[in-house]
């Protein structure tokens, strides 16, 4: 009697971990579906492509064809190389003025410290795309249209990023400070030999979360590039489905997708954990 | 410790410079558009001062559909996906082997780029001549008649789109949902199980209420993203969104503002602000509900 | 190097506006000689801390000056002043080896004062040897008991040879035993470098211990300095003598009536040059001799047995406090069955005070 209801017990709980087990897999297979998709159909021959109406799931001849075309058709290495430079610019340019900002919050005093601190959070709460417009205004103004300056100049400051580093400032203890002090630093030399070090692993954050809301941004690009020389890899695969390849390549497409994936998904493989918890702690889409 | 006033302005200059310019000012500015009558961007002059921008934008047929896309994704893909999410977090948490792995492949969506990735999506589900795509195939499988998802009848492609629209916000949310399960004390489960609390009413009584800031947070942010949708549906059906009757809001917006000669910022002023106004009226519902549900620790 | 306090004050304006502004350190004066190992002892709040950070440049005074020797050094921000600042968490840089911490000082000379990578190198490892941490160099600070961690901040603030070696309750982060051990250390360390040194702490014991001189502070004023058995033996008001002595000082309410020193009925001692009336008494745990003739007589509570000396736990009427704590020779023959014992009191260990002012009254014994 008592054994069967155990027996009944680890069966129930055996299917229960089953299900689990199940509905995991479901979504797993959901995520890394449409990456493989993308992975095969980049190395189908676009005459195979063609010819299976109903699709493989996988290829036993695969070509590497696609990914040449994509280089050559399309000039998705400047797409690239524009993305790269932007990136690179830009998430350099944040780090600046969010460490300085941060800093001077955290560390300095002055007078109007506490209202210009509140009105820098009120900020956080103004969506880009109010702001967008104007901006959108003020680019085409100063003749910066189709040009890095113009992509760049507005997708520096994060206020968020200016908390978050703040925040991790104010942590060190006041007497790291004062140690300083006495011992002669400069506050810049303060910030840049004891600061910045201790608070490497906040920084690293911000940096890798900047790069890839950098490496995907769309709208802004999209609103002040229309020369092709200057577009950055998302507005570059809408031009290539649009009018790349003859819109029936569909392989060629593939492969400069997954081009243009591969770079962050490697940093996503590299560092998952500092990114996970990066967002975990504020970050949001976009 | 002493007061050194300008050193610490010095320091925020730039980040001062950089907000004012790009975010203050338009801040200010978008209101300002949004009532400046008949303006011409090529000789920035306007003829008045009025409502017309915002009665315009309310009268036209693409607006209107923008709103009614919009708010069919919201009301849809905010519940689906948070409900999933949480499904899927507490499948998570209540595993030891392969957690990590599984985790880490649950949040890959969240670093593509939605505008690529899209293009698979588009793939999958578009029937074409040469073949019904992936998706229609399995469908038939099921004995269904293949459908073109994206260039097909309306409810197929608000379908794919909140489809997309789910698979994209995922990510974050089980990230969330994982580390509040996470972080809920131990010893409240052992009280529990020694009280002998049956699985469900641990669920109900325990854990939700404990998770219940981060579901809430979740909530909002998800309405206010789902309000903001927009390159999800570019990915999917293309930059010219209002023939594929799939614009959004802010598609609308960013429309108004394409074209040669500079676009019509005033109309794209108003459509933002009535959009903002939106998400603000149901960011404050959102808030007195959550007054009544939400048990902070 | 002297150092010279004049008139040094600090106060903090009020958060709030209308507030009372706080008077942190009050007109303080002071000379340190050169040389020697000053500690400044308090209760937590009474201005030492400030008093230190005055000193170091951290914070400027809100008036009063401070020499350094002849010089007036009050304006001189903290890297001019030459002063080398233990913190009472040590304030080492997480990131950096001990031997990165100990040669940071030094890589920010500037001028004339640059000093050579191997000159550094070598000042570094003397520093270093002089608190016995060389074999530590290439650790990490996370890596280091607390007492280590201690020895690497001194070492870092002498490696730059200041001027005046300042330490913030430089003992209060160690558990007992390092704290006997480092105690003596910084003695040592002290007398080694004949640097002039000043401390802050709340124990007294600490303070009493290694200093040369110490100085009383309560509420933001001095009350007393002086070589701590002075300070000890003949404390200016009661707060002062209820501060210092470990058990701390007996206080009774007592009463001076022709020429007698009357706790409650007991006439305890003969004694000249007061005027009748209520007064404080303070009875150190050393003044009591067990005496079947004494004057004072209390109630047994427990005896506890230290080894050399024991305690005689007990109480009487006219005690302020829980119990009456006396040390006394353990040969002296008081057992714990008995049910009263009785006390002769050392004349020079009895200290009275005003029963208002609580200032100190002088008397001659008979």
């Amino acid at each position: 009697m008592d054994k069967n209801r155990q027996t009944l017990h680890r069966l129930g709980s055996g299917a229960w971990k089953a299900c689990v087990y199940a509905l995991l897999i479901f979504w797993a297979l959901m995520v890394l579906f449409p990456f493989y998709w993308m992975l095969l159909t980049s190395v189908k021959s676009y005459g195979s492509y063609n010819a299976e109406y109903v699709p493989k799931l996988f290829t036993l001849n695969p070509t590497l064809q696609n990914y040449v075309d994509a280089f050559r058709a399309v000039p998705l290495a400047r797409y690239f190389l524009n993305t790269v430079i932007f990136t690179l610019l830009t998430t350099g340019i944040m780090l600046v003025v969010t460490v300085l900002a941060a800093f001077a919050f955290a560390r300095l005093n002055f007078r109007g410290k506490e209202l210009a601190f509140t009105v820098f959070l009120s900020l956080m709460m103004i969506p880009n795309e109010l702001v967008v417009i104007t901006n959108y205004v003020t680019i085409t103004n100063a003749q910066l249209r189709n040009t890095f300056l113009g992509l760049i100049l507005p997708s520096v400051t994060s206020v968020f990023y200016i908390y978050l580093l703040k925040e991790n400032f104010s942590q060190i203890p006041d007497e790291l400070y004062y140690a300083a002090k006495v011992d002669g630093t400069s506050d810049l030399k303060y910030l840049w030999k004891v600061m910045i070090p201790i608070c490497q692993p906040t920084i690293v954050t911000v940096t890798i979360l900047k790069v890839i809301e950098c490496w995907n941004s769309y709208v802004w690009p999209r609103l002040v590039t229309t020369d092709p020389n200057l577009f950055l890899v998302s507005v570059g695969i809408q031009e290539i489905r649009e009018n790349g390849f003859g819109r029936e390549n569909i392989p060629a497409m593939m492969a400069a997708v997954v081009v243009i994936s591969l770079p962050l998904i490697l940093l996503f493989l590299i560092f998952h954990k500092k990114i996970m918890a990066g967002v975990a702690r504020g970050g949001t889409k976009g | 410790m002493e007061y050194k006033s300008k050193k610490g302005w010095l320091y925020l200059l730039p980040a001062c410079l950089f907000l004012g310019i790009f975010m203050v000012y338009p801040l200010i500015d978008v209101f300002i558009y949004s009532v400046e009558e008949e303006f011409n961007f090529a000789s920035q002059t306007y003829s008045g001062v009025g409502s017309f921008n915002f009665s315009y934008v309310l009268h036209d047929p693409y607006f209107l559909q923008a709103l009614k896309n919009t708010f069919i994704l919201v009301i849809i893909t905010v519940p689906v996906s948070t409900g999933l999410a949480l499904l899927i977090s507490l499948a998570l948490s209540s595993i030891r082997k392969l957690k990590n792995l599984f985790q880490t492949v649950f949040f890959l969506p969240y670093v593509t780029n939605t505008l690529a990735v899209g293009l698979v999506f588009m793939i999958l589900f578009k029937k074409t001549p040469y073949s019904d795509g992936l998706v229609n195939l399995l469908l038939g499988a099921f004995g269904m008649t293949p459908v073109d998802f994206i260039d097909g009848p309306y409810w197929a492609k608000m379908f794919v789109l909140c489809f997309y629209t789910v698979w994209i916000v995922m990510p974050f949310k089980i990230l969330i949902l994982t580390s509040a399960l996470a972080s809920v004390n131990e010893t409240y489960y052992n009280a529990a199980r020694v009280d002998g609390t049956p699985k469900l009413r641990i669920f109900t009584r325990i854990t939700l209420p404990m998770i219940s800031p981060s579901i809430f947070y979740l909530i909002i942010t998800g309405f206010i993203g789902a309000f903001k949708a927009y390159s999800d549906a570019v990915a999917l059906f293309g930059v010219n969104l209002n023939n594929a009757q799939m614009n959004t809001i802010v598609g609308y917006v960013y429309d108004m503002l394409y074209g040669s000669s500079g676009g019509y910022p005033s109309y794209a002023s108003a459509a933002a602000i009535i959009l903002f106004s939106i998400v603000l009226t149901i960011t404050c519902i959102n808030l007195l509900v959550s007054k009544k549900h939400v048990h902070y620790v | 190097m002297k150092v010279l306090l004049k008139g040094l004050t600090k106060v903090f304006p009020s958060r709030k506006k209308g507030g009372a502004d706080t008077v942190a350190v009050d007109r303080f004066n002071f000379e340190i000689p050169d040389g020697k190992l000053v500690g400044l002892l308090g209760p937590s709040g009474c201005g030492k801390s400030t008093t230190l950070y005055m000193i170091s440049g951290l914070q400027k005074p809100t008036s009063g000056k401070v020499f350094f020797g002849d010089d007036d050094v009050t304006e001189l921000p903290a890297e001019k002043r030459g002063v080398g600042l233990v913190f009472q968490n040590y304030a080492l840089y997480p990131h950096l080896t001990v031997q990165q911490n100990i040669l940071f000082p030094l890589e920010n000379l500037k001028g004339k004062d640059k000093l050579s990578k191997e000159e550094m190198l070598r000042r570094a490892a003397e520093a270093a040897k002089l608190v016995q941490i060389d074999q530590l160099m290439e650790r990490k600070p996370s890596e280091l008991s607390g007492g280590q961690q201690q020895r690497v901040a001194i070492a870092r603030a002498l490696v730059k040879m200041p001027r005046v070696l300042l330490l913030d309750e430089p003992l209060s982060n160690l558990d007992a035993r390092l704290r006997l051990q480092t105690r003596e250390e910084i003695r040592r360390i002290q007398k080694k470098t004949g640097i002039t040194t000043i401390f802050v702490t709340h124990d007294q014991e600490e303070a009493m211990s290694i200093s040369d001189c110490i100085v009383v502070m309560k509420a933001g004023v001095v009350h007393q300095t002086g070589r701590p058995q002075e300070v000890y033996d003949d404390p200016i008001n009661l707060f002062v003598a209820k501060f210092l002595g470990n058990p701390p000082i007996n206080i009774f309410s007592g009463r001076v009536q022709g020429g007698k020193l009357l706790l409650g009925d007991d006439a305890v001692l003969s004694l000249s040059g007061v005027a009748d009336g209520a007064v404080i008494v303070g009875v150190r745990p050393e003044g009591f001799i067990p005496d079947e003739a004494g004057g004072l007589c209390c109630s047994m509570v427990n005896v506890e047995v230290m080894g050399r000396d024991i305690t005689v736990v007990s109480t009487h009427p006219a005690f302020q406090g829980a119990a009456i704590r006396s040390i006394i020779a353990s040969d002296a023959g008081v057992r714990r069955e008995q049910e009263t014992v009785r006390f002769r009191l050392k004349p020079e260990k009895v200290l009275l005070f005003h029963p208002e002012t609580e200032e100190r009254i002088r008397f001659q014994a008979e």
